[in-house]
């Protein structure tokens, strides 16, 4: 059954889009590529944060100079996915060796302090760039295209794209943690000291996790910034960092699926509050679809004081137990 | 670029510096003792503000409802610690974050649903004026009045950690918790204590620099982050690296936001420097806080031995 | 095989390891004792890579390695176990040797093919288990072992790297008669091939199994040579045994 299940979720997503009916697929087709796309993201710093131990709080660093480096590229006139998404790409992976090179060398709550630093940077950074909209932001035309006779620009086109790149990125991390590389990471993450004992050189070990999980990152930064054909320095606030972390302990840290459950969960569940009203919440507090982050913040305060393996690792507890 | 100028921002800098270290204070005692991150710090702050400014409209005086305002956020700080926060001792660093980060969202919310997003709050009108420090200097008697406060609690502060028996235990604390606990002190009360204190002085913050600021929900992320700047360039559980690191990181940034600009100004192009400028100037701290690590990675006055 | 020159340590205004000059001859099983808070792990670590030096000199094999990151001594071939016990301890015996084996063969900057697909990683894993005494325990995880066979373990990791040197911090600590016994026996086993160096409270083990001791006290190491001639030696006597014992 729990072999299955991977098959089965890959199955309906695909088939998700043909069941819609005619009138609300703009919308669900939107808001599941949104899901795609945070869900890559959330993945990206679960390869860092849960396999790896490293509590970096810079992550929307990386999503941001994606979305930033793909979008500068659109509003100047490069239009082909297959220069500026690769870009993106390139562009967080150089950040992340870079902010990596030297947050690496630091332990505990200054690794936290570091990363969040070098993110904040980034941020005013960006911020003070005028010429690409500074605080309002860049409006995009048109989402970039990849030829091929597709059309991005439908929603239905992007849809299959972002879970085409959650699939590969699924996969890509589904390898990793297997491989020698993965198995050097969680080893680290167990006994960082033992692992350098044993002969593996540690920090280059944690650099290029860092790189890869940035490479990624950034992958979901650019499609971001495609889907919604906007882009603001918001994307690389500290609080997106912290969502993003929110999303991956949701979900399970340190699970294959923990970064998909957990983007599914939260935006699912800040879509639940904000349009589908519970008449009973209503009546004591009347506005409150307008204050979903206090039901986030309570979900998330409540399972890292009782469930703190997250959603995943409720689901592998639950099926351990019954076999 | 006058002198005046310079002595102007330096005081600026002073003022931001001392209320930053009230906020550092109890920061990094928290951290030094329990060894717990508390990202929610900078929610005391916002709350202590809001309290203020109500409190100021209650009894329509300025100096009764910041006064008030202390005990009323100190009260809700050790409700907070007992509730939420004592769980997390026990835990790792990663819980702690998240668990505090949803408290900023919860309390955030919680604070405009009681309030709206922001609240009134003004310099009193008998400080609203100028004073003369000397012959072709005035200064606000308002920014006065907060260094003065500042000043004198740092002073406190100081006297009460470096010459009391309590103060004695907190900074045995700080540098050695096991042996704390060995020698039977009650930490668990002291700690109560001791986060009531810091969420007092968060009020205080918090209220003095509403006026200047604006007092609005969201208020206390920004600070926050820069009182952990402060408490890792100082040192975690130092409060004379919490008072330096303040200062500097006060100094630093105010004079580096008023004066890099026009130094670029007079280096480069006006198109480089009115983007550059301000953006090298906003991420000024961070680098220092970069290049301290690096030469001192556990910042400047460590109190773990 | 392994010279110190001088080596010193200071933490803060504790100096723990005090210009601490020192040989381990190839092939030698070398004690070194001395009682609680002399330094010996300190000096471990130094020797290790772990701590840095403040002073000296640390060569093995006749190669420099003051400097060395830790990684890179053993990957020249000298490894360490822990006093403390210090594994990894949510993953199982067979993946915690595997581990140090992985470690010794090829590059790990491997990102796509599965581990499992490498049988004679884990073939080469299980008959280190077999080696230390742990021949059918490989697919417990480490935290579920005895005490005994997480420090039979502790050792083995180490033996995995296949050094030509191992650093042994008090292998036999919290052992019980029968468990030490077996600990000796392996120590016996792998001295034909691989050069000792003894961290040892245990003065029956260690008086049985060295061919050399050097005692450190205070970060000083205050007599080196033939066991006989340490336990007969005043100073050491005086300040590890006490002035009255008999040993």
């Amino acid at each position: 059954m729990r072999r299955a299940a991977p098959w089965v979720a890959v199955v309906l997503a695909l088939a998700f889009p043909l069941a819609m009916q005619a009138e609300h697929q703009t919308y669900y087709l939107s808001f599941a590529s949104r899901i795609f796309i945070y869900a890559l993201a959330a993945t990206s710093l679960n390869l860092i944060l849960g396999y790896g131990g490293m509590i970096s709080f810079g992550h929307a660093a990386f999503v941001g100079t994606g979305a930033y480096v793909s979008s500068i590229l659109l509003s100047e006139g490069v239009a082909s996915a297959w220069i500026g998404w690769p870009a993106a790409v390139a562009a967080s992976s150089l950040a992340a060796l870079a902010i990596g090179a030297v947050s690496l060398r630091t332990r505990g709550v200054y690794f936290i302090m570091i990363t969040l630093a070098f993110a904040q940077m980034v941020f005013f950074l960006v911020n003070s760039m005028k010429a690409y909209g500074g605080d309002e932001g860049l409006s995009l035309g048109e989402r970039a295209s990849v030829g091929l006779g597709v059309d991005l620009g439908s929603d239905l086109a992007f849809y299959y794209a972002a879970l085409a790149a959650l699939a590969a990125g699924l996969y890509g991390l589904h390898r990793l943690v297997h491989s020698r590389f993965g198995r050097v990471i969680q080893a680290v993450r167990e006994n960082e000291e033992r692992a350098e004992a044993i002969g593996f050189p540690v920090y280059r070990h944690k650099l290029a996790c860092f790189v890869i999980a940035g490479a990624a990152g950034g992958l979901a930064g650019a499609l971001l910034a495609s889907h919604g054909k906007y882009v603001n320095p918001n994307v690389l606030h500290w609080t997106q960092s912290g969502t993003l972390m929110m999303m991956v302990i949701l979900g399970g840290a340190g699970r294959l699926w923990g970064g998909v459950i957990g983007a599914a969960a939260l935006l699912g569940l800040e879509d639940l509050i904000a349009n589908h009203r519970v008449d009973w919440l209503a009546a004591i507090l009347p506005n409150y679809q307008q204050h979903a982050s206090l039901g986030v913040g309570a979900v998330l305060l409540a399972i890292v004081l009782f469930a703190p393996q997250g959603i995943a690792g409720m689901l592998a507890r639950k099926n351990a137990c019954s076999s | 670029m006058s002198w005046i100028l310079i002595v102007e921002q330096s005081l600026n800098g002073l003022q931001f510096g001392l209320m930053l270290f009230l906020l550092a204070a109890g920061l990094t005692l928290v951290f030094g003792i329990m060894d717990m991150i508390n990202l929610a710090h900078g929610s005391l702050y916002m709350l202590g503000a809001f309290l203020a400014a109500t409190l100021v409209q209650a009894t329509g005086s300025f100096a009764a409802g910041v006064l008030l305002a202390i005990p009323a956020t100190a009260l809700l700080g050790m409700l907070l610690e007992m509730s939420v926060l004592r769980p997390l001792y026990a835990r790792d660093h990663l819980s702690q974050v998240l668990a505090t980060f949803a408290l900023i969202l919860i309390l955030n919310e919680a604070v405009r649903i009681i309030w709206g997003p922001d609240m009134p709050l003004s310099v009193p009108a008998e400080l609203s004026g100028p004073v003369q420090l000397f012959p072709g200097m005035v200064y606000p008697a308002y920014r006065l009045l907060i260094i003065g406060v500042g000043a004198a609690v740092a002073g406190a502060l100081y006297l009460l950690v470096a010459r009391t028996r309590i103060g004695m235990l907190v900074r045995a604390g700080a540098s050695n918790r096991e042996m704390a606990l060995a020698m039977g002190v009650d930490i668990r009360r002291l700690f109560t204590l001791l986060f009531g204190v810091g969420a007092g002085l968060c009020a205080v913050a918090g209220a003095l620099l509403g006026p200047l600021f604006a007092v609005q929900v969201g208020m206390g992320e920004n600070i926050l982050i820069l009182a952990f700047v402060v408490i890792v360039i100082g040192g975690i559980g130092s409060i004379r690296g919490a008072l330096v690191g303040s200062l500097l990181v006060g100094i630093v940034d105010t004079i580096g936001r008023a004066f890099l600009p026009i130094l670029f100004g007079i280096f480069f192009q006006p198109r480089v420097a009115s983007a550059a400028g301000p953006a090298i100037a906003s991420v000024l701290v961070y680098l220092l806080m970069v290049v301290i690590l690096y030469i001192k990675p556990q910042g400047l006055f460590p109190a773990r031995g | 095989m392994l010279e110190l020159r001088n080596v010193s340590k200071r933490f803060g205004g504790v100096v723990a390891t005090d210009e601490v000059t020192l040989e381990v001859k190839r092939g030698e099983v070398h004690a070194l004792i001395g009682p609680n808070g002399a330094g010996k792990t300190t000096l471990i670590g130094q020797i290790s890579g772990s701590l840095g030096s403040d002073a000296g000199a640390i060569l093995f094999e006749g190669r420099d390695i003051t400097h060395a990151a830790q990684h890179a001594r053993v990957r020249s071939g000298l490894a360490r176990s822990y006093q403390v016990t210090s594994m990894f301890k949510r993953f199982t015996v067979l993946d915690n040797l595997a581990l140090a084996v992985q470690a010794r063969s090829g590059s790990s900057f491997s990102f796509w093919r599965p581990v499992s697909a490498e049988a004679p990683l884990f073939d080469d894993a299980r008959t280190i288990a077999g080696e230390i005494g742990l021949a059918g325990r490989e697919a417990v995880v480490v935290a579920a072992l005895a005490h005994g066979e997480q420090r039979a373990l502790e050792v083995g990791l180490a033996l995995a790297t296949r050094p030509r040197l191992v650093l042994l911090d008090e292998p036999m600590a919290g052992m019980g008669p029968e468990e030490s016994e077996n600990m000796i026996a392996l120590l016996e086993r792998i001295r034909a091939r691989i050069t000792v160096l003894l961290v040892e409270h245990d003065m029956d083990a260690v008086f049985r199994l060295a061919d050399r001791v050097s005692v450190l006290v205070s970060g000083r190491v205050i007599a080196s040579g033939a066991p006989a001639a340490i336990r007969a030696h005043p100073e050491v006597r005086k300040a590890y045994l006490g002035e009255d014992t008999d040993v």
